[in-house]
């Protein structure tokens, strides 16, 4: 089927009915589907038959269109919304000071110190343990008891809303272990909620691990613990580290959780032990949000710039690393 | 020959070659890996048992003080009044209402969105429109609560004067904006999923795009579909910052979108900003009203997957 030739003829109909597919296609859709539909526009077209098809062709196209561009327009709209509002307070002392009734002399320094430790620790925890529980799904569990019975708790843990974390970490870590509204408890809380992001990430990437380079290894005498930390872990890696950024700024955008275990509380001092009393930025964005005056309204914008300044650092990071990915394996 | 077949046993049973020799310790170092990861798994149950364990044992208290059926079907949610009562029904009907405006909000653009990409997009378009839906993805959800309270209320307000300044529409509508990239990238994997050959049988047959994706590729995913939808539902029904912000935490029984609402993760955060000290019913009210919710949520994710399930092994 000579599809070049049948695009040509297309080009000059001016039915416009595929104007979007046509300007190029995606590799993955058939040459079939291209050439026969732009035959049946042709056709159609010039007979002049079948109008009502047409208008569902372009309805459907129209409304499809308009589905999009919302997206791109909130988006748009919410940006550039935040930076009108906020750009006038972003100073040094939004970073470097603390929080204050003083809306020139707020900051958010505890904040971002709370965030950095509270995320950083959420992940040290999260990593290991999701990975261990993917390699475990995977390599050994092979669909026994325990291990379906690990997944069908994860698909569950994923769902449960953020707040019941923070709950749960307030009553059983806070007060039943004693652990009292600390870091530690915040992180931990944290860890669970991205936990699923991360095992399922590491169950998809070991799938994909070629299993002939399992069997190489084993045909060179290797043990199973040899095969699964040398041959699989080595491939994984890259991809679970993309989605551990992804885990890190979900975790750094989490308000619900921190709000319910460490309360609205003003903190201005930094954190010095993981048993601290701390807070997060967008537990102090909040704070600042729900206040009357304009210009702590004006604070939050600025709070927010700041805040999503570093999470599309770290998506940005996290999508060229896997388009980096993706291009190593098509390779 | 006894002998080799002897060596060739043992080999069997520890499933090592011969020119490698015996080696104890490798065999151990197996066992503990094993069971080291087995423990790292297990700590997923663990969570899930001291997440029900904790909201079972605090509910249970509070319904030693409130009756059950006050709690279920009272009308009135007064926790931190003098004249205190217990009854869920204006929470969950501000859930309700909230995420009612979310989903249909959310269901036509990313299902919308999720065909544009996976059947008409060019590749260079959507290798724009797909970082932006990821973008909207990772935005937390304190910014959509600003977003719904600093600016879509306000430009609410300019074609319904008598909107409240917090009030359950511009909550709702900033939920379905959150979960639009949810649904959109999970319709679009199902969409994927359409086996090529049944498409091609429909355009052989003379079918244009827009049949082809009505009659062949939305009814084949369509169980698929409904699993996202419940999942985007339990999203919105979890959701706690943006209603905190914008919807106005006071407890209405309304089904009016243009009225405060207060809705049960809102109700707990709430409380977490004020005064709840331990061991008060009102303390204990919270994790009723968590159970509450996960129940919901459970019994949602459980829908979802068992749909999802019969789908795949279709597939």
């Amino acid at each position: 089927m000579n599809v070049g030739k049948k695009d040509n003829g297309n080009s000059g109909s001016g039915s416009g009915g595929s104007r979007i597919s046509s300007k190029g296609r995606d590799v993955r859709m058939m040459e079939l589907e291209g050439s026969v539909e732009k035959d049946r526009i042709k056709e159609r077209g010039r007979v002049g038959k079948s109008r009502y098809a047409n208008i569902s062709e372009y309805g459907l196209q129209t409304y499809l269109l308009i589905a999009v561009c919302v997206s791109v327009m909130v988006l748009t709209v919410l940006l550039v919304n935040v930076v009108l509002n906020g750009v006038e307070r972003l100073s040094p002392n939004l970073l470097f000071n603390y929080a204050s009734s003083n809306v020139d002399e707020a900051g958010m320094r505890a904040a971002i110190l709370g965030s950095l430790y509270t995320v950083a620790l959420a992940i040290a925890i999260a990593l290991p343990l999701g990975i261990a529980t993917g390699l475990y799904l995977n390599e050994y569990g092979g669909g026994n008891l325990v291990s379906r019975m690990v997944y069908a708790t994860l698909t569950n843990l994923a769902g449960v809303p953020s707040v019941i974390f923070g709950l749960v970490a307030l009553s059983f870590l806070s007060y039943t272990l004693g652990l009292g509204r600390s870091i530690i408890v915040g992180s931990i809380a944290l860890a669970f909620l991205v936990l699923p992001l991360i095992t399922v990430t590491t169950i998809e990437s070991t799938r994909m691990v070629p299993s002939t380079h399992r069997l190489a290894a084993y045909a060179l005498g290797a043990r199973k613990y040899q095969v699964v930390f040398k041959v699989v872990l080595p491939q994984i890696i890259p991809t679970v580290l993309t989605s551990s950024i992804l885990a890190l700024s979900r975790a750094m955008g989490e308000a619900a959780p921190i709000l319910v275990i460490s309360g609205l509380i003003f903190v201005r001092r930094d954190p010095l032990s993981i048993f601290d009393e701390f807070t997060v930025m967008p537990l102090q964005i909040y704070n600042w949000v729900s206040r009357p005056q304009q210009a702590f309204i004006e604070l939050s914008a600025a709070g927010i710039i700041v805040l999503l300044l570093i999470l599309l650092t770290l998506n940005v990071i996290a999508i060229y690393l896997r388009n980096r990915i993706q291009r190593r394996v098509v390779e | 020959m006894g002998k080799v077949d002897e060596q060739m046993k043992r080999d069997d049973r520890d499933s090592r070659p011969l020119f490698l020799g015996k080696n104890n310790s490798n065999n151990l170092m197996d066992v503990m890996v094993k069971y080291l990861l087995l423990s790292a798994a297990l700590f997923t149950i663990l969570a899930i048992i001291i997440i029900v364990y904790s909201l079972a044992s605090e509910s249970f208290s509070f319904f030693i003080h409130i009756p059950a059926h006050e709690f279920f079907f009272g009308t009135r949610w007064a926790a931190f009044f003098d004249d205190k009562s217990f009854g869920v029904l204006p929470l969950l009907a501000g859930t309700m209402l909230t995420t009612a405006i979310a989903l249909s909000l959310a269901i036509p653009i990313g299902i919308g969105s999720a065909i544009f990409l996976s059947e008409y997009a060019a590749p260079s378009l959507r290798s724009i429109v797909k970082p932006i839906l990821e973008i909207l993805a990772g935005i937390p959800t304190v910014v959509y609560g600003y977003f719904a309270l600093y600016f879509i209320t306000p430009n609410l307000q300019y074609f319904i004067p008598d909107l409240y300044t917090y009030n359950a529409l511009a909550a709702g509508i900033a939920m379905g904006i959150m979960i639009i990239p949810t649904i959109a990238s999970l319709s679009e994997d199902a969409f994927y999923a359409v086996p090529q050959s049944l498409k091609a049988a429909g355009y052989a047959l003379g079918a244009r795009k827009s049949t082809v994706m009505m009659r062949i590729v939305i009814p084949y995913t369509l169980s698929a579909i409904v699993a996202i939808i419940i999942l985007g539902m339990g999203r919105a029904i979890g959701e706690t910052m943006i209603v905190t912000i914008a919807a106005g935490l006071k407890p209405t029984l309304t089904l009016n979108p243009f009225e405060s609402v207060m809705t049960m993760t809102s109700a707990i955060a709430q409380a977490a900003t004020g005064d709840a000290p331990r061991g008060t019913v009102e303390y204990t009210s919270l994790f009723a009203i968590a159970l509450y919710l996960f129940a919901i949520v459970a019994i949602l994710n459980l829908i979802s997957s068992y749909i999802k399930r019969r789908w795949e092994i279709r597939v």
